[in-house]
C-alpha cells in the first residue's frame, strides 16, 4: 500500500465512523419511544427507590412512557392511586418524583413519537391510555390473555423482558 | 452438605431491606397498649372479611386483594402476587414495624376511608397470628 492509499483508507474510516457517532443520537429516540424500533425496547427503570416502591404492586414502568405533566399528576397524588391510597414519606415521594421527571418522554425537550396524538395539556395517566399503546394492544388482545394477565397493568404476563425494557410480543 | 452449610449463611445476608425489628406478638403488645383493650382475634377477622363502603370503590374489603385466607398468596388488582400475610405461612410478616404501618395506613384508608384505630390493628394482627 502506498502512502497516499493509506491516508485515503484511514479517512475514510474516520469519516464512516464520524457519520456513525453523529447519527447515534439521531437513532436513539426511534429506538426510545419503544414503539417503531425493531426490539420494541424502552430504558427499564434503574433507580433503586423507583423499582422499590412502585415495584411492590406493579412493574416499574419506565418513566419514558408517559410525559413529564402526566408524572407529574401520578406522583403528586398517590393517596389516590388509580383506586388505591399508595402514599409515600414525602423524601421517597419527592425522590422517585424527580426520578420519572428527569426520565420522562418529553424528558429532552423535544416531543418523541411515543407522544402522538396525545393532548399535552391533558394528557393521560394510564400508559394504557396512550394511542400507540391502545393501537399496539386493542384488537390483539384476547379476553382469555388479559384474564391470565389479571390486569392490562401487568405487562411481563405477555412480554417476558419487560422488566428488562424489551416489549417485544411473545 | 457441606455446600448447605456454606449456601445458608450467605442466602441470610443476602436478604436485603428486611428490617426485622419487631415481633407479631410485640405489635400486638403495642397496639394493644395504645387501645387500652385487649385484642380479639374474632373481631379482627370480621374486620378483614367484611365488606365496606367508606372506601374507594374499587377496594371494599382487605379480600378484594388478600382473598379470604391469609395463608394463601394474594393478587394486587394489577395482577401481581401478593405473598400470604399470615406470620404461619411467611414469616417476614409482622416484623417490620415501619412496613407494617405503611400497608396499615395506604389499605385502611384504601378499604375503609379512614385510619385504622389502635384496637383494630391489635384485632387484626391478632387474628393473622392465630391461623
Amino acid at each position: 500500500m502506498n502512502r497516499s492509499a493509506f491516508t485515503f483508507a484511514t479517512l475514510l474510516a474516520l469519516g464512516v465512523t464520524a457519520i456513525g457517532a453523529a447519527l447515534a443520537p439521531a437513532l436513539a429516540p426511534a429506538l426510545a419511544d419503544g414503539r417503531r424500533g425493531e426490539g420494541h425496547r424502552v430504558a427499564p427503570v434503574t433507580h433503586q427507590a423507583t423499582q422499590e416502591e412502585c415495584g411492590v404492586c406493579h412493574m416499574a414502568y419506565p418513566a419514558g412512557f408517559l410525559p413529564q405533566a402526566s408524572w407529574k399528576a401520578v406522583m403528586g397524588d398517590l393517596e389516590n392511586h388509580f383506586g388505591e391510597n399508595a402514599a409515600l414519606d414525602e423524601a421517597v415521594r419527592a425522590d422517585i418524583e424527580a426520578y420519572l421527571l428527569a426520565n420522562a418522554a418529553d424528558a429532552g425537550g423535544w416531543r418523541p413519537r411515543a407522544l402522538r396524538g396525545v393532548n399535552m395539556a391533558n394528557p393521560p395517566l394510564r400508559i394504557s391510555e396512550l394511542p400507540w399503546f391502545k393501537r399496539e394492544h386493542d384488537r390483539e388482545i384476547s379476553p382469555r390473555a388479559l384474564e391470565k394477565a389479571g390486569s392490562i397493568a401487568n405487562c411481563a404476563a405477555c412480554h417476558r423482558g419487560a422488566e428488562r425494557g424489551y416489549f417485544e410480543e411473545d | 452438605m457441606k455446600a448447605h452449610l456454606l449456601i445458608l449463611p450467605a442466602l441470610l445476608m443476602a436478604s436485603p431491606a428486611f428490617a426485622a425489628d419487631t415481633s407479631p406478638a410485640e405489635l400486638l403488645a403495642r397496639y394493644s397498649a395504645e387501645a387500652g383493650t385487649a385484642a380479639d382475634p374474632a373481631r379482627g377477622r370480621e374486620l378483614f372479611l367484611a365488606n365496606h363502603s367508606g372506601g374507594k370503590p374499587e377496594t371494599p374489603s382487605c379480600t378484594t386483594c388478600h382473598t379470604d385466607d391469609p395463608r394463601a398468596a394474594g393478587k394486587a388488582r394489577t395482577g401481581k402476587a401478593i405473598d400470604p400475610l399470615a406470620p404461619s405461612a411467611n414469616p417476614e410478616r409482622l416484623t417490620d414495624s415501619a412496613k407494617v404501618e405503611k400497608w396499615l395506613g395506604r389499605n385502611c384508608d384504601s378499604v375503609l376511608g379512614r385510619a385504622c384505630t389502635p384496637g383494630e390493628k391489635a384485632d387484626i394482627v391478632a387474628w393473622l397470628s392465630s391461623l
